[in-house]
């Protein structure tokens, strides 16, 4: 018979839950054999435990009955353990001297037999009852949020979630890889469906991140290391050189107009490779912080011997007074603190290369969707004339759809916004160039507000729609109109017979991925990808900005392709949520933490193993310390330790074991 | 055909007789284009027969289709075929096995993987062309003298026998068993082939003889059992 | 480098010419080929189309005698052949009830396949055993002006793409540069070339001939290499029909491996080059009267 100290007084009540237990589960019977068990204080059964008037009846019990234990069997703690731990507090008892035992999900839900149920909702209880003696009165933690917030991206989702949170009166510190924010969208032409001007409903937001004074724009810069936890993240960021001092440079741009490269030689990178630039030079004309930058890979000064002494630095020569140019530059780390990090680094667009039946590169005339939004750009290589690479204005276009989407070899998914911009591209290309248009594709996908009326009005254009997936793009000519053209064959499957379509110009939709190294960002920031390789979100449905890392929130196409409209939303979102942790100010944790004993002997098995980092080791006493803010009480430390020398609140080895024996009957 | 004159004659009589000509022209007008009505019912299905194809190995993945069409827009038979092979796809996973079966596409077919390869689900087109080609053979639905799987059955009986094929002498049992008419067409290309020293009709044969059928053998045992 | 070598019932019959190249090339570059004994048909496309069991059994004999004469690898030069002894071996890996039904068909003859022995094809065995470099010593007599298309067909590189890439293989363009003649490029190099269907239903087979041949002459080529028996009799044998039909002018079709026995100037004789109906003209200067080394 298991003896219990006469100082404890556990109340336990069993509830009916409607008909959700009751019809399964017989409460009374018991609530009147738990009411016999040792420590049990008062035993009562109730309909519905959760309710206000059920709540009460914990909180008059404590203090009538003198109650200094509280079990509630009912259902799914995930729903309401902190609905009675709260209660019991409320009723002045610590709110850890209560536990809660499933008896829906786990018993009542799960079985057909009455006898069997109830016997089962027996054992449960009993277990509970002899673990709960084993409580320690333990305090929630509060840990407090730093205001400062890092943004990393300065595409659109970037740049609304620093907008939102510095208008809040936040300080925000955005970090960009490139030399410039504005991400992809920076380099479209016009968005659908409304067919605004990118640039021109992006550059008013791009300029006022650029003078915010609650922002510090930080660009050709990446984050290299991030240490600490929700509230307090010390981030070290490395500034690149761009051997231009950007608090000097007004962005006049004389300098590359009197650089000694006359035309411009090098790759474009802004307009995808179908530009030249020269070795100093400006992204694009809105880019910000309208600064230059040199490129040391061309650029003549940084080459070793003769080559260096070429150049006459006629770039230094039209700065002038400003001397902004300086060679001399190095990169930079810089360290901040903040207490919330928004990840939104966006996405890259498929690699056409992978799919060369479609003849990108083999044929001069095949262009991927982002080149194309370059030709069509009044700023772009061609100043928006559409002249392909071989000389000619096309008269006949073909714009696949679904390039490296929905597609078992390359990627599964779909990647949602190619539908809408093949369409988009098609009505630009048909302005620029009246062209006789043809868009094939798997499925036409317009789900947004006004997308499926932009589908109507491409129809009404008179560009054609064919329902086929492409193969493969030939120069194979069969009749005489095929020579010297691309040649489409495809199953118009919904006319139902093979067609061949000779065309000028062929466009991929390439679809949208993962950024090349979006695992290391990952990790570098704690946090999990789903198989595909985009970021994880907390809950698809219920927190699609949070991670599982508290205190980090992803937004845009990191998480998963979207369009424009969405990826603000989920800006906002993201910035909603981190002003939350900060107005709040601080955050309340779970008590379920691990901690280290003294007996601990230094052999750092556990500190690899933790999943949140939260294990570090002193080298004064040789032991090893959890950090308890990031401690998830996940238990791998506790069950890895060898010497058994880590133990978890909730989780001790007495509450575990009596639990265990209570469930078996063991006295 | 002339409207019949009525031994009676109702007052309507002479109304009919009026509008004859006219009935007569509407009626020599629908028989020069022939008119077909195509319904499907649920009865035209043979339920069962996209799962039993999907169940074979190599088979399974003919569930992911999305008829997207490449497979059609790959395959370089496509267009001799009465229906494109991502039809066949639609009406074998929808049960209609008669369609399927008595298609020209499966004969039309000539196993060149590339629909296997493009396909975005990874359906095995042409395997499953072949399970498409193996149920019409052994159910005997195919036009009596059709070259291919007459073919296909000479080629599998002269393994069984010899183990090993004459060319030569499949072509004539070919012709023999379709179209005579085909062999004499061809009597150029048998001049070719003679002066040129590939014209052989010696038999070619292992000298384990009995082996190939013994195999066989132990494979329709093991089916059976 | 020794091989097993599965010849396949074409190469004995329509195709000798293959073979008859085959042989002493691969002995000039000192690969040893051993005919696998007793071989039988590897069923190619006919068998399956009756039954797949059946099929992959006929396929594994073949396997198994070869896992027998203890070589390591098999060669399969024609195309058919290649396809269908990977595809069974793919099919016994992947699919555990077919392994068992081939199992027990050759073990009532007394044989047994565990699995091993990769069949190759002698264009992956040329370009990865033996080397460019090897061949390009070995050549006496560049193919200089001459114009090719190469011609890989279907079978070789789909579905295993092995040694090759599916949509624009190259093995056999870099061979034949390396005789010293020239590519010209043939979009339509994996184009099927209709198969058996030029015998059975000809108004198909006939056509698809055609464009193979309309198309490798306006490319300008001088003639065809093909890989597969059953390819170069489509577009050599059929010729007459094609030409009533379609008014193509004749672009003669070899097997890779005559040029490349022209190129080690080997007797012609060994080529087989007089059993195309197209008969294939030309011919490299001749070789100098020493043998100088030709610079790679």
């Amino acid at each position: 018979m298991v003896s219990i100290a006469p100082e404890i007084r556990i109340g336990f009540y069993v509830c009916h839950c409607g008909h959700n237990i009751a019809s399964m589960v017989d409460c009374p019977e018991v609530a009147k054999y738990v009411a016999t068990l040792p420590g049990v204080a008062l035993s009562r059964d109730y309909k519905y435990m959760c309710s206000d008037p059920g709540q009460e009846l914990i909180q008059k019990d404590i203090r009538e009955f003198g109650l200094n234990r509280v079990v509630v069997a009912s259902c799914s703690p995930l729903l309401h353990e902190h609905t009675f731990r709260s209660a019991v507090a409320a009723g002045g008892l610590n709110p850890f001297f209560f536990h809660m035992v499933n008896i829906r999900e786990h018993d009542a839900w799960v079985h057909t037999d009455r006898g069997e149920a109830t016997t089962k909702a027996k054992a449960l209880a009993r277990a509970a009852i002899r673990r709960v003696v084993h409580h320690k009165a333990l305090e929630v933690k509060r840990v407090p949020i730093h205001p400062d917030v890092l943004v990393v991206g300065g595409g659109i989702a970037g740049i609304h979630a620093a907008l939102t949170l510095a208008n809040a009166g936040k300080k925000v510190t955005l970090v960009e890889r490139e030399p410039s924010i504005g991400g992809h969208m920076a380099k479209f032409d016009k968005t659908f469906p409304t067919l605004d001007c990118a640039a021109c409903i992006l550059t008013p937001k791009m300029s006022e991140v650029g003078t915010h004074p609650n922002i510090t724009l930080w660009s050709y810069s990446d984050v290299v290391k991030l240490e600490g936890y929700v509230g307090s993240y010390t981030v070290t960021v490395r500034r690149r050189p761009r051997f231009v001092n950007e608090d000097l440079c007004t962005g006049c741009q004389e300098c590359i107009g009197n650089c000694i490269y006359k035309e411009p030689k090098f790759t474009d990178e802004f307009n995808e490779g179908l530009g030249k630039r020269k070795p100093i030079y400006i992204p694009f004309p809105q880019a910000t912080p309208q600064v230059v930058l040199i490129d040391p890979q061309v650029c003549l000064n940084f080459r070793k011997g003769v080559l260096a002494d070429k150049c006459k630095k006629t770039c230094v020569e039209a700065c002038g007074d400003r001397k902004a140019i300086d060679f001399t530059q190095k990169e930079e780390f810089k360290e901040i603190k903040v207490g919330t990090i928004i990840v939104a680094t966006g996405f890259q667009t498929f690699d056409v290369k992978r799919i060369p039946q479609y003849g990108y590169g083999l044929f001069p005339n095949v262009y991927t969707a982002l080149e194309v939004e370059r030709l069509v750009n009044a700023s772009g290589p061609t100043a928006g004339e559409v002249i392909l690479r071989d000389g000619r204005r096309p008269k006949a276009i073909g714009i696949i759809h679904c390039v490296g989407s929905r597609d078992k070899k390359t990627n599964r998914w779909c990647s949602r916004v190619c539908c809408m911009y093949s369409m988009k591209l098609a009505h630009l290309l048909k302005e620029h160039t009246d062209a006789e248009i043809y868009n094939f594709y798997i499925d036409i996908r317009a789900p947004g507000k006004g997308y499926e009326e932009f589908y109507d009005k491409l129809n009404e254009e008179g560009v054609h729609f064919i329902r086929g997936r492409v193969g493969e793009i030939t120069d194979w000519a069969v009749i005489p109109d095929e020579e010297n053209k691309l040649v489409i064959r495809v199953e118009d499957t919904l006319a139902g017979f093979v067609r061949r379509i000779p065309v000028d110009m062929v466009v991929l939709s390439t679809g949208l991925e993962p950024q090349a190294d979006a695992q290391g960002v990952r990790r570098l920031f704690n946090m999990s990808c789903g198989p595909e390789g985009f970021f994880l979100e907390r809950h698809p449905k219920l927190a699609p900005v949070n991670t599982f890392t508290d205190g980090i929130f992803i937004a845009g196409c990191c998480q998963a392709p979207k369009d424009i409209p969405d990826t603000v939303a989920q800006a906002g979102a993201a910035a909603a949520e981190a002003l939350a942790l900060i107005d709040r100010g601080h955050i309340e944790q779970e008590p379920n933490t691990a901690r280290v004993l003294a007996d601990c002997s230094g052999c750092k098995s556990c500190l690899a193993l933790c999943p949140y980092t939260a294990i570090g080791f002193d080298e004064a006493t040789h032991k090893a310390v959890i950090n308890e803010a990031l401690c998830k009480g996940c238990g791998t430390c506790v069950g890895s330790c060898p010497s058994g020398s880590i133990v978890q609140n909730l989780f001790d080895d007495d509450e575990v074991f009596s639990e265990i024996q209570g469930v078996l009957a063991y006295d | 055909m002339t409207t019949p004159t009525p031994t009676t004659q109702p007052p309507e009589a002479s109304i009919s007789a009026r509008h004859a000509p006219r009935i007569q022209a509407a009626v020599e007008t629908a028989q020069v284009i022939k008119i077909q009505r195509t319904i499907k019912f649920e009865s035209d299905r043979v339920r069962g027969f996209g799962r039993d194809v999907m169940s074979v190995p190599g088979c399974e993945q003919l569930e992911s289709c999305i008829q997207c069409g490449t497979c059609s827009g790959v395959c370089p038979l496509s267009i001799y075929m009465d229906y494109t092979p991502r039809q066949v796809m639609a009406l074998t996973r929808s049960d209609f096995k008669n369609e399927v079966l008595r298609s020209h596409t499966i004969w039309l077919c000539a196993s060149c993987y590339a629909c296997t390869v493009e396909c975005p689900k990874q359906i095995r087109v042409t395997d499953i062309m072949y399970e498409l080609k193996q149920r019409a053979i052994a159910e005997g639905i195919y036009p009596k003298r059709f070259p291919i799987p007459v073919l296909a059955r000479e080629f599998t009986e002269m393994v069984m026998k010899h183990g090993r094929i004459t060319e030569m002498l499949l072509v004539m049992r070919l012709f023999l068993k379709t179209s005579w008419l085909a062999a004499f067409g061809n009597w150029r290309m048998g001049i070719d082939l003679l002066k040129t020293g590939r014209l052989s009709l010696v038999t070619e044969r292992i000298r384990q003889k009995g082996e190939i059928s013994r195999m066989m053998d132990a494979v329709d045992r093991r089916k059976g059992s | 480098m020794k091989y097993a070598y599965f010849p396949g019932c074409s190469l004995k019959g329509l195709g000798r010419a293959y073979e008859e190249s085959l042989l002493p090339v691969m002995r000039h570059l000192g690969v040893d080929l051993q005919e696998l004994d007793d071989w039988n048909c590897c069923g190619a496309t006919a068998y399956m189309a009756v039954d797949e069991a059946k099929a992959c059994v006929l396929a594994a004999r073949n396997l198994a005698l070869a896992e027998k004469t203890g070589l390591d690898q098999v060669m399969a030069p024609c195309a058919a052949c290649y396809l269908v002894l990977n595809k069974t071996k793919h099919y016994l890996h992947d699919y555990p009830a077919m392994r068992t039904t081939v199992d027990q068909a050759l073990a009532s003859v007394d044989l047994h396949y565990s699995g091993g022995t990769p069949v190759r094809h002698p264009l992956d065995i040329l370009i990865n055993d033996v080397g460019l470099e090897a061949i390009r010593r070995k050549v006496r007599r560049p193919m200089k002006g001459l114009k090719v298309a190469t011609y890989y067909g279907c079978q070789l590189v789909r579905p295993y793409a092995t040694f090759d890439d599916p949509y624009n293989p190259t093995t056999m363009d870099r061979l034949i540069e390396a005789l010293g003649a020239t590519i010209v490029r043939y979009p339509l190099k994996t184009k099927c070339c209709g198969g058996s269907l030029t015998g059975t239903v000809p108004e198909v087979g006939m056509r698809m001939v055609h464009e193979l041949i309309c198309e490798a002459r306006k490319r300008g080529a001088d003639c065809i290499a093909t890989v597969c028996p059953l390819c170069q009799f489509n577009l050599d044998g059929y010729h007459s029909a094609v030409k009533a039909q379609f008014g193509d002018e004749m672009v003669p079709t070899v097997y890779f491996t005559q040029l490349m026995g022209l190129a080690f100037d080997l007797p012609e004789k060994q080529l087989g080059l007089k059993r195309a109906a197209v008969p294939f003209t030309w011919r490299p200067a001749p070789a100098p009267a020493a043998p100088v080394p030709v610079p790679a």
